[in-house]
């Protein structure tokens, strides 16, 4: 209730200051477009269907390389969990290119895989990699020794003490690493559609700039904006299911 | 492993030094503990605080390797946890992700023991402890004495023939804290099961011990050590348990005193 009010104000806040604007004309007001014209281009776009395609590119693209990151990130978590060698070897080449901006790479990405789909699902997966597997392998390897013990003198061998223990424990952490991962997808996925996509959100926000048109800017920004709200409340409702008695009742 | 059940295993621990390094320096924690649990005996641990008892439960627990010496179940030395090894934490230490039945049950299933008779060692033993209506529950939604029973059940249910318990009452309010010594000394009449037993209730030791060991202020080491010859069946208000409690009183004081030093 108190959401849907918050967000229903802020739209009252942007018509106020929109129409207000055209009456004023305190700036041009092509540069700032009103609910009207947004929802009035929605409406064209929604009706030629260009709107649905651009939104299922993106989506794709999105879940394609988070998925594909996601997977990387909780097999070389554990890798690292489980193998001391494997986290020595793999901790400093991993700790040396995290920090590079994503972006930076981003020109790269387009001569190494060309400007179809698989340059895009690349770099999304690259560039949610690194949070991902930060976060799920300071996870499992953060289990609570007390909990390990306890199992072990229940009778746990190591391979119960990972499935058992390791997993479950982390679990919480997993499911926020990933969360985070999806936000950064929903984040980087305009950078990757700026340079070169005939299609997405990010293309359709280019456009809008190519060929001036602050509506259709403005109308891309509350679709990723809606798309990270949306799937960002799936991912809380299965934390809540995954995370049961974690939390306090 | 020896074999789980109703009778005990005999704890050797022989010549054991446990040293923590400390500021770069190795700081003793223990020295020279040389005591030997008879299979079926119920051993209470007293001493004052940061003396070294839950070091030495770790010890034979496994979980801590000692600086020196070594510990023998039966005559096999221990080289890490085992299921014939049950532990009661001092903080409890119950999986947060598993329901209470399900916390009780992790022993068993572990084993391998079919899912109905994991269900009915969990019904038991969650009777015993009094928790049977919050078996769905998960540990965040119990008080600090429920998590502290759902944890003895635990232990108990994956019938270990040797248990330590590290102040495993120490949560409890009075009433249920007596309620649970005498449930822990009916099971042990019937059981027989090795017990070390550490507390700081004198009266608690003097109500279960078959002998109790007092140790020194730290670095512990053995001060004194004492049969309890009060047979089964102990009467708090009887004349020689209150003997018992003021000499070991005595003795215990002593050593705390020198803490405060
Ligand atoms: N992992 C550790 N690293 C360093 N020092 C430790 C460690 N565990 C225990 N110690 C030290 O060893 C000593 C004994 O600790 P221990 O926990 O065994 O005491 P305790 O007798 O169980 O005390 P309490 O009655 O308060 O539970 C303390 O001085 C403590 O600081
Ligand atoms: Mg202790």
């Amino acid at each position: 209730m108190i959401r849907a009010a918050a967000l229903a104000g802020a739209l009252l806040a942007w018509a106020l200051v929109a129409y207000g604007n055209l009456a004023l004309e305190v700036m041009n007001p092509v540069l700032l477009p009103t609910p009207g014209e947004v929802g009035a281009l929605a409406a064209v776009q929604i009706r030629d269907g260009s709107l649905a395609h651009h939104l299922t590119v993106s989506a794709l693209r999105i879940v394609e390389g988070f998925g594909l990151a996601a997977a990387a990130a909780l097999a070389l978590g554990l890798l690292v969990a489980v193998s001391t060698p494997a986290r020595l070897a793999l901790e400093p080449v991993i700790e040396f290119v995290r920090p590079i901006p994503p972006l930076a790479f981003l020109p790269m990405f387009l001569v190494w895989f060309g400007l179809g789909e698989t340059s895009k699902v690349a770099f999304i997966a690259y560039t949610t990699f690194f949070p991902m597997f930060v976060g799920t392998g300071a996870s499992l390897l953060r289990v609570d020794v007390m909990l390990l013990r306890a199992a072990a003198s229940l009778g746990a061998s190591r391979r119960d003490l990972l499935r058992r223990v390791v997993l479950p424990a982390a679990l919480p952490g997993i499911v926020v690493a990933l969360r985070l991962g999806f936000g950064l997808a929903i984040f980087v996925i305009v950078g990757a559609e700026f340079m070169g996509a005939d299609a997405g959100l990010g293309n359709l926000i280019m456009e809008g700039r190519v060929f001036f048109n602050p509506a259709q800017i403005v109308m891309g920004a509350l679709l990723l904006g809606a798309l990270g709200s949306l799937v960002n409340a799936l991912l809380l409702m299965t934390e809540r299911r995954v995370l049961r008695g974690r939390a306090l009742p | 492993m020896s074999p789980a059940g109703v009778g005990g295993a005999r704890v050797r621990i022989e010549g054991v030094h446990k040293a923590f390094a400390l500021d770069g320096r190795s700081t003793p924690a223990l020295v020279d503990i040389n005591l030997e649990v008879q299979a079926g005996e119920l051993l209470c641990l007293l001493g004052p605080s940061g003396c070294g008892k839950s070091t030495l439960l770790n010890i034979v627990a496994g979980f801590l390797p000692p600086t020196r010496g070594r510990v023998l179940v039966d005559a096999t030395p221990i080289t890490g946890p085992g299921p014939e090894r049950g532990v009661v934490f001092q903080e409890y230490v119950l999986f947060p992700w598993l329901t209470v039945a399900q916390n009780v049950e992790f022993g068993p299933r572990l084993a391998g023991v079919e899912a109905a008779r994991c269900r009915e060692i969990a019904a038991r033993y969650l009777d015993m402890v009094g928790l049977r209506e919050h078996a769905t529950k998960f540990p965040v939604q119990l008080s600090g004495g429920m998590k502290q029973r759902v944890a003895i059940a635990r232990a108990l249910a994956n019938n270990p023939s040797i248990v330590l318990m590290d102040e495993p009452f120490g949560a409890l309010d009075a009433q249920t804290r007596e309620v649970m010594q005498e449930e822990l000394s009916r099971i042990q009449r019937v059981e027989h099961k090795t017990i070390v037993f550490v507390t700081h209730s004198i009266r608690e030791a003097v109500y279960l011990a078959d002998r109790l060991v007092v140790l020194t202020s730290a670095p512990g080491r053995i001060k004194e050590m004492f049969t309890i010859k009060l047979g089964e069946a102990r009467d708090r208000f009887a004349p020689e348990f209150t003997r018992y409690e003021s000499e070991i009183t005595r003795v215990v004081k002593e050593e705390v005193a020198k803490v405060r030093e």
